[in-house]
Order: C-alpha cells, then sequence, then structure tokens
C-alpha cells in the first residue's frame, strides 16, 4: 500500500515540480506578476503538504522552509530578483534529487540543501523593513499627512473556495483607548481566522516601523476573507462593544453564486459614505466616479481606495468562479499507457474483424443485414479515429521543457538566447514526443553552442545583440513537421566539405550540390567544432539525431545561410498504428499504399510505354515523372495486362508513379510490424491482414522513389 | 473430440488435432510432456522433425505449435530462405526455409510439410520473436535421458559445432540437437557440414546399401 502512495507521490511531485519550472521562469521575464508568484508559492506549498503527508520527511521539511521565503515574497516583503529565482531554481532541483534519493539522506545532499536553505533566508534578511515599497508584518503605517494617511497592510490572498469575503468598518472611540485597548489586538483575532486586506486611516505621524497605537479618531476599513461565518467575526468585537463603533457586511455570500460586478459608487452609497443623487449627479461626467468625488471633496480619497480595493477583491472572486468553472471543463485523467495500447491493440483487431464483416455481408447481399453492418464499419471508424486520439498531446510540454535549458545553456556560454515558440498547440502521439526529447535537445544545443554568435560578434555583424533560437511545429497533410531554427552565423559549405575531406568521409574531388554538402553534416564522427566543450563538438549530436528520426519513420533535412542562420526541419508521419490506405492488385498479390501519398491514377498503355523507348518515365498533363513496375519490384510472376494503372505518389514535393495492375479501392489499415527477422526489408514499411486472411505488405513509398532513381541512374551511364 | 490425423509417433505422446500437436493428458500427467516436475535436471524433452532426409531435434519448450502450411505472402529482396510472412490469428509472422538455410536443397511441399512455431532469442530484442520453421515433417516428442545426449567432438567430425548443441540417440538413430537461437539469429546461410566429408559419407552409405 505505501508503495501505491509513494508513486503517486512521485507522480504528482513531478509533475508540480515542472509547473514550478515553468512558473520562475516566467517569473524571470515578469517579476512584478503577482499571479506567477502565486502559482510558485501553490507549487512549492502543495508539494510540502503532499510530502509531510505521504511521509517524505525530508521534501517537507526542505520544502518548509523554501516556502517561508516564497511566502514573504508573496506579501511584497521580498521583492523579486534574479538571485532569488536562481536559488529557487536550485532549490527545485534539489527536490528533484531528494525525490530520486532513497530512504537515507547522504550527508552530501543534506548539506546541500542546508546551504540553499541559509541563502535564501540570507536574502530575506538583507531586505530592511525601511524599504519604501515593502510592508513588513504585522500593521506598520507608512509616513503620513494630515489626513490623508493610508496603510495598506498584508495583501489579499487569492480567494480560496469555501471562504466568504467580509468588509468590516471599525471606528475605536475614545472610550476603547481609555480601557487601554489597542486595535492592533483586534486585527490579530482577524488574522487568527483568515486573511486581511486592512486600511487604516490615521491623523498622527508614526515611524515606518512602530506599531499603530497612537492612531486615534481614526478607523480601520478592513476585507476579510474567511472560512468562518460572520459569528466568529462578531465574537471578536465582543469585549469592545461599546467603545468601538463597527459595521459588518459579509460581501458575497456563496462562492457558486455569481455576484454582480459591484460598482464604485454602489459600494460608497451603501457604506452610506455618499447619497444616491450626489452619486448619480456625477456619474453623468467622464471622469471615474472615485476621482471625482475625491475631488469633490465628497469622499476622502482613503475611502475611495478602501472602495475600490472591495471592488477589486470581488471582481477577481467573480474571476476565479469562473475560471473554477472552465477548470473543471477540462479535467483531466492520469492512464497507464500500457492500458491505452491495450485499448489500440482492441481497437485494430476490432477494425480488421469489422472489414471481413463487411466483406462478408456483402457477399451475402442481404439488405437487412447490410444496414448495421454500414452502421458498424461507421462507428469502429470514429471509434479508431477517437482512441488514436487519445495518445495525441500538444508539442507544447516539449517546448516548454526546452526553456530551463536555453536558459542555463545561454547563461554558461555568456550569449543573449531569446526562444521562441509557434505551433505549440500541434499534436503528436505521445510515443513519438517521448522519443523526439533528445534529438530536439541536441539540435538546440548545436544552435546555441555553434550557430548564435556571442552578443559582440552580433552587433558587430548588425544584428540584435539577442540571438533566437525558434522551435515551430505545423502539421502538413498526413505529417507533422518540427523545427528548430536560429539566426547566427550559419554553415559555411566550404569549410564542411573541408571538415569532410579531412575526416575522409569524402574524396577530396568529390563533387556535392550545396544540399548533399550541407547534409555531410550528419555523417558519424563529423563536428566542425574547434573545441570540445562540454556541450558539444564530439560530433555525436546529428547523426543521433537523423537516426532516431528514422527510428519514428520520419525525415530530417536541413537548410542554411552563412551569416544567417540554420533550420533544421524533422518530418514525421501523424499516426503509427492504423492509416488510410489504397488497397492494389499486381498478379494475384495484394499491396497497399498508404492514402496520404496518393495523388491520382492514370492508365498505362503499350503506346505510352514505347514513347519514352525503355526508358522508365511518362508523361501525365506534360509532366514527365519516373515510375517503377511494382510487378518489376517484387518479382511477381505471370503475365502483364495489357492495359496497366498507374497510381501516382507525391514524396515531399516529388512524384513518381507506380505502375500495377488493378486499383481495388480504400481500405483502413491496421499496421502490422513485419518484424526483426525481416527488419532490413525494402520496400515494404510493414504488412496487414485483409478481410480475406490474406496478408497484404504496405508499400514503402520512399524506399521504391530510391529504388526508382538508382534504375534511372543505371539506365543513363 | 475429433482427432485429424495420427502421425507415426513413436512415443505416442502427442496426436494431431487441427492442424496442431497436443500432448496427451496422460502424457502431460506422467511428467512426460516437459511440464518438468524435477527442477535439477535439464530439461531433455525434444520435438524430433526432418528437413529433406537428415534428422534433427529442438528443445520442446521452444516450440510453441506446429500448422499445416497455409499461403505465404514472399516479401522479394531478401535472403532466399527467408520464405515469406503468414496470417497467425492476427499476426504476421515470419517463415523461414530451414532447410535451405542450412545449406539444403529448397524445400518442396509434400502432404506432410508444416510449420513449426519457434520463439527464438533475440540480442537486440527484448522480448521473444516467434518465427515460423518449414520442415518435410514433424516426428514425435522425445525424451532423452542424459546418456543419450552426446556432446559434438570439437574435432574429428565435420560438424559445424556454432550451431549444434549435442547429438540425440534415439533407438538405432542419431538426431542433430539445433541450437535454434543461433541458427535463426544468424544473417547468413549456415554450412553445418564440410562439403567433402558430405560426399564421403554419401559414397559410404550408398555401398552399405
Amino acid at each position: 500500500m505505501d508503495k501505491d502512495f509513494s508513486e503517486v507521490f512521485r507522480e504528482e511531485a513531478t509533475e508540480l515540480l515542472a509547473e514550478l519550472e515553468e512558473a520562475l521562469l516566467e517569473l524571470e521575464d515578469k517579476p512584478e506578476d503577482l499571479t506567477l508568484v502565486s502559482r510558485v508559492f501553490r507549487a512549492m506549498h502543495t508539494i510540502k503538504g503532499s510530502g509531510a503527508m505521504f511521509g517524505f520527511e525530508q521534501i517537507a521539511h526542505f520544502t518548509h522552509h523554501v516556502e517561508t521565503v516564497l511566502d514573504k515574497v508573496r506579501n511584497g516583503t521580498v521583492p523579486v530578483t534574479q538571485e532569488l529565482i536562481n536559488l529557487t531554481l536550485l532549490s527545485r532541483d534539489h527536490i528533484k534529487k531528494l525525490l530520486a534519493a532513497g530512504e537515507t539522506l547522504e550527508q552530501e545532499l543534506a548539506g546541500a540543501g542546508q546551504k540553499i536553505i541559509d541563502e535564501m533566508q540570507a536574502i530575506v534578511g538583507a531586505v530592511a523593513p525601511k524599504e519604501q515599497r515593502v510592508e513588513p508584518e504585522p500593521a506598520a503605517v507608512k509616513q503620513a499627512t494630515k489626513d490623508t494617511a493610508a496603510v495598506q497592510v498584508g495583501q489579499t490572498a487569492a480567494p480560496i473556495a469555501g471562504q466568504v469575503h467580509y468588509y468590516i468598518h471599525f471606528e475605536p472611540l475614545a472610550a476603547f483607548y481609555e480601557n487601554s485597548g489597542n486595535p492592533e489586538n483586534l486585527i490579530e483575532e482577524m488574522r487568527k481566522i483568515g486573511e486581511l486586506t486592512i486600511f487604516a486611516v490615521g491623523d498622527e505621524h508614526v515611524e515606518p516601523d512602530q506599531k499603530p497605537k497612537e492612531l486615534v479618531n481614526d478607523f480601520f476599513d478592513i476585507l476579510l476573507t474567511t472560512a468562518k461565518d460572520i459569528n466568529a467575526i462578531k465574537d471578536i468585537f465582543i469585549f469592545v462593544e461599546g467603545t468601538v463603533k463597527y459595521t459588518i457586511n459579509s460581501l458575497v455570500s456563496q462562492d457558486d453564486e455569481f455576484v454582480k460586478h459591484k460598482k464604485l459608487g454602489e459600494i460608497l452609497v451603501e457604506r452610506g459614505d455618499v447619497s444616491v443623487e450626489e452619486l448619480h449627479k456625477f456619474l453623468a461626467t467622464q471622469k471615474p466616479i472615485g476621482e471625482l468625488l475625491v475631488e469633490a471633496g465628497l469622499v476622502p480619497r482613503v475611502k475611495v481606495d478602501s472602495a475600490l480595493k472591495e471592488q477589486k477583491v470581488t471582481s477577481q472572486h467573480q474571476q476565479e468562479a469562473v475560471q473554477k468553472i472552465k477548470s473543471a471543463e477540462k479535467e483531466s485523467i492520469r492512464v497507464g499507457a500500457d492500458k491505452l495500447d491495450q485499448l489500440i491493440n482492441l481497437v485494430g483487431e476490432l477494425v480488421v474483424t469489422q472489414a471481413r464483416l463487411t466483406q462478408v455481408a456483402s457477399k451475402l447481399r442481404d439488405a437487412k443485414l447490410l444496414e448495421p453492418v454500414e452502421e458498424v464499419e461507421r462507428l469502429t471508424a470514429e471509434l479508431r479515429d477517437c482512441v488514436l486520439n487519445v495518445r495525441m498531446v500538444p508539442i507544447g510540454t516539449t517546448f516548454t521543457r526546452f526553456r530551463r535549458l536555453v536558459r542555463d545553456l545561454s547563461a554558461e556560454l555568456g550569449k543573449e538566447i531569446e526562444m521562441v515558440t509557434e505551433g505549440a498547440e500541434t499534436e503528436l502521439d505521445k510515443s513519438m514526443i517521448d522519443k523526439l526529447g533528445d534529438p530536439l535537445v541536441h539540435l538546440i544545443r548545436n544552435c546555441i553552442d555553434h550557430g548564435i554568435e556571442a552578443p559582440s560578434a552580433r552587433v558587430a555583424a548588425g544584428k540584435n545583440a539577442a540571438g533566437t533560437v525558434k522551435l515551430a511545429a505545423v502539421h502538413s497533410g498526413a505529417t507533422v513537421i518540427v523545427s528548430v531554427a536560429d539566426d547566427g552565423k550559419g554553415l559555411d559549405p566550404v569549410v564542411l566539405r573541408a571538415k569532410a575531406v579531412e575526416k575522409g568521409i569524402i574524396a577530396p574531388d568529390a563533387e556535392l550540390t550545396e544540399a548533399e554538402t550541407l547534409n555531410l553534416i550528419f555523417a558519424p564522427g563529423f563536428s566542425t567544432a574547434k573545441n570540445v566543450t562540454s556541450v558539444s563538438g564530439r560530433g555525436v549530436g546529428m547523426d543521433v539525431v537523423r537516426s532516431a528520426v528514422t527510428g519514428l519513420k520520419g525525415t530530417v533535412s536541413l537548410t542554411s545561410k552563412k551569416g544567417e542562420g540554420t533550420t533544421v526541419s524533422i518530418t514525421l508521419p501523424l499516426t503509427l498504428a492504423i492509416i488510410d490506405g489504397l488497397l492494389i492488385q499486381v498478379g494475384n498479390a495484394h499491396f497497399v499504399l498508404p492514402q496520404a501519398q496518393v495523388e491520382e491514377c492514370v492508365e498505362l498503355t503499350a503506346k505510352d510505354i514505347e514513347r519514352f523507348h525503355g526508358r522508365h518515365v511518362f508523361a501525365v498533363r506534360d509532366h514527365i515523372m519516373p515510375y517503377v513496375r511494382l510487378r518489376d519490384f517484387f518479382e511477381i510472376v505471370g503475365q502483364r495486362p495489357k492495359i496497366e494503372q498507374v497510381v501516382i505518389v507525391n514524396i515531399n514535393g516529388e512524384r513518381m508513379g507506380l505502375v500495377l495492375d488493378n486499383v481495388v479501392g480504400g481500405h483502413q489499415t491496421v499496421i502490422k510490424n513485419l518484424g526483426w527477422a525481416y527488419r532490413k526489408a525494402e520496400g515494404v514499411s510493414g504488412a496487414t491482414i485483409l478481410g480475406s486472411g490474406e496478408v497484404a505488405l504496405i508499400i514503402d513509398v520512399v524506399d521504391l522513389a530510391r529504388f526508382a532513381h538508382l534504375e534511372e541512374a543505371t539506365l543513363v551511364h | 473430440m475429433r482427432i485429424d490425423r495420427i502421425a507415426p509417433f513413436e512415443q505416442k505422446v502427442g496426436f494431431w488435432h487441427n492442424n496442431r500437436i497436443i500432448c496427451s493428458l496422460t502424457a502431460f500427467l506422467s511428467g512426460r510432456a516437459g511440464m518438468g516436475n524435477d527442477i535439477t535436471n535439464v530439461s531433455n524433452q525434444f520435438l524430433s522433425f526432418t528437413l529433406r532426409n537428415e534428422n534433427f531435434a529442438v528443445d520442446i519448450f521452444k516450440v510453441r505449435e506446429v500448422l499445416d502450411v497455409t499461403s505465404l505472402t514472399r516479401i522479394p529482396r531478401m535472403p532466399q530462405h527467408l520464405s515469406g510472412v503468414i496470417n497467425l490469428r492476427g499476426s504476421v509472422v515470419p517463415v523461414v526455409d530451414l532447410g535451405l538455410k542450412l545449406g539444403m536443397a529448397p524445400i518442396k511441399k509434400a502432404i506432410n510439410t508444416c510449420i513449426m512455431i519457434v520463439e527464438i532469442v533475440v540480442e537486440s530484442e527484448t522480448a521473444p520473436v516467434l518465427m515460423g520453421v518449414l520442415t518435410d515433417a514433424v516426428q514425435a516428442v522425445l525424451d532423452l535421458n542424459p546418456e543419450d545426449i552426446e556432446p559434438v567432438p570439437k574435432m574429428g567430425t565435420n560438424l559445424n559445432t556454432d550451431f549444434i548443441k549435442a547429438m540425440g540417440r534415439d533407438h538405432d538413430r542419431f538426431l542433430i540437437l539445433l541450437d535454434l537461437d543461433r541458427v535463426l539469429a544468424s544473417e547468413s546461410e549456415i554450412v553445418l557440414r564440410d562439403s567433402k566429408a558430405c560426399e564421403t559419407e554419401q559414397r559410404l552409405a550408398s555401398v552399405a546399401a
């Protein structure tokens, strides 16, 4: 049992740590954004709570200290600085190590943790309470002028579900102070039951770090968010009844009820600070009502500010409520990948069996049977699409992972890099995304290490000091194109060629096009880096990238302009398991072509062949393109039919014809792996089982294209 | 239960049913079907079969099932001994002409020709790989005692010891106990016997006949 729970915690913690890192990196760019601070705090807080609950003592202990510091940030006590972010990122890394560590905490790990805590606390201690924009706890009063002193203490925490907001106004009377009453005590009591925002107004001038004991003839406007009910608040005032004037209003009754967005004027009227007529008089003019009222001397600015605060609180609450509804809709559930695989297998089997059913039913020609069978076909297709879609995950999560990498790497190498992403919502099969991770890391490292120049060099070249690394993903037909681009110094074909000759990859007199020269970079052992840094340069990266992409049945290519930048594009098929296929026949054998690559089908007569005198090309509407006769390629015995069919396929823009006997029709193809024995098979990428039980091979069109090129070459020579 | 045919099983430990060998219940219960009640003994249950005129045997645990030859789908531009693939209840399973791989003539389909589905262990794969082996005939499940199993001497014979585990003696004949994992995993054709020695043997056999 314990094991299960700790697994659950580990999974949850990993997610939280990812969220924490993301929020921290965003906060680095926008240090003033308080919602980001909340996100950071919440993530840390949840880790601490869950950690303690599941018995992960060290994590809870460490996180507690970090949380304490973060709480101060949240309150505005401590500003967000680069150093703080660095330390918080370090603490996130430390928590990750603690997660992976076993029961016993090693000395080294414990020491490292303590060091981080000490450094964080040093920052906090260094922030003087005297800083202008900072308010230490508890109540403190800024420099106050005669009648407009206003103090804001604490900060409104994000309203949490189940909590209610109260507006409390209390004015201590002379009798209160004569009884040596202290408003601080009352405020303390309120603090015990909830979160406070206080407007304290006093006439006296006090020192910043002194408690406002000296405030007389003042009032406190307090917004209290608490889970307790109104009686708990009334209890606070029980002992000072008669010496304090106070009112308690609840602002929102239930958190599910939508509160009408209260206008400032309404609030003031409700409080009795202004009359309805006066309010309406000034509504006629353009200026914000609060401004006007202050200018007219009807309401002191303090009261307006206080009302504004209330307005903000209630509208914030309303937004949160809306958000809650929205997030409830997007509720998600974790599912083990093996369960999904099982589901997909079953759907695959269903598709095959349904094909057989359709075949049998159509032979029987029973109208009553055909109708439900057609329905089954439609439902199966829909089910297939749905299930395959379950495994589709937006690539955005992978992109975000790289922000940290870019940040750390650019800092380490002294370069300024900005990471831009495009198409983060593009969805890919989950297993593909997992396998893409490492190749993309290689590519990004290359961009940062070799591509983008140092800021000084960039400026000298007339570019911005900060380089850009762009990650993009886009759907294109039945494929997805993921690209990594930089605006760095690009690749120099001359240098590449020289390096290749030096390494013996090509002969000194070999003739290569520019594209071929650029592709040399994919050769094993190739690296133009002068120094092998810890980051890259061992010549392993690009070769690994290419084999990884090939393993995913994709292709990788690169374009580059010297001085301008480099782009590496990875093209991947959209789905691995079930495709829309075109069933064709050659002799007695059936084959399947991926419909995504099929353009059209034409006839090929003896006349068409003669036209080209034995060369395997033909013409379609004045376009000449090569063809491959499948009968020849697959060594099928038997007589060739007089009129053959040609299916024209499109491979990344290149068109080619496949000559066959007969096109049977569309066919939902469940791809079956050929397995280890046929891993080196040419021209076939898999097999499928037809409704008749026969095995039909799935043609690898790219392979055939290569074969066609080779044939052409030999014929020409 | 219908019994389709009874093959000449010497020890009558199994029979054909729906194109598969099923070990008889009594054999199973008496432990001869290889359920290994004595764990200290190495498994000594083998399935014997013929490739052309030669007798072979493999460890019974490696054999999943035996089928009649169904339609084979050939995949071109691959070595000759890879005969093609079959549809095994929804899975695509590759089939090997084992005789051809061992340097014999290509298989000629006859009434007793069948496909033996075996499981082999390949270094690069995490799970065992299923493959079909074309045999001229499948014979029997043999119980071989340790004294009936003789290692192949490294010198003095012409047999390629890399692919042979041992020689088994069944009454009056010898069987080559094949190392299926090695044989099927190897890429190229395997020469099992030195050709010159083959000739000598054949001459001797024809003289003796």
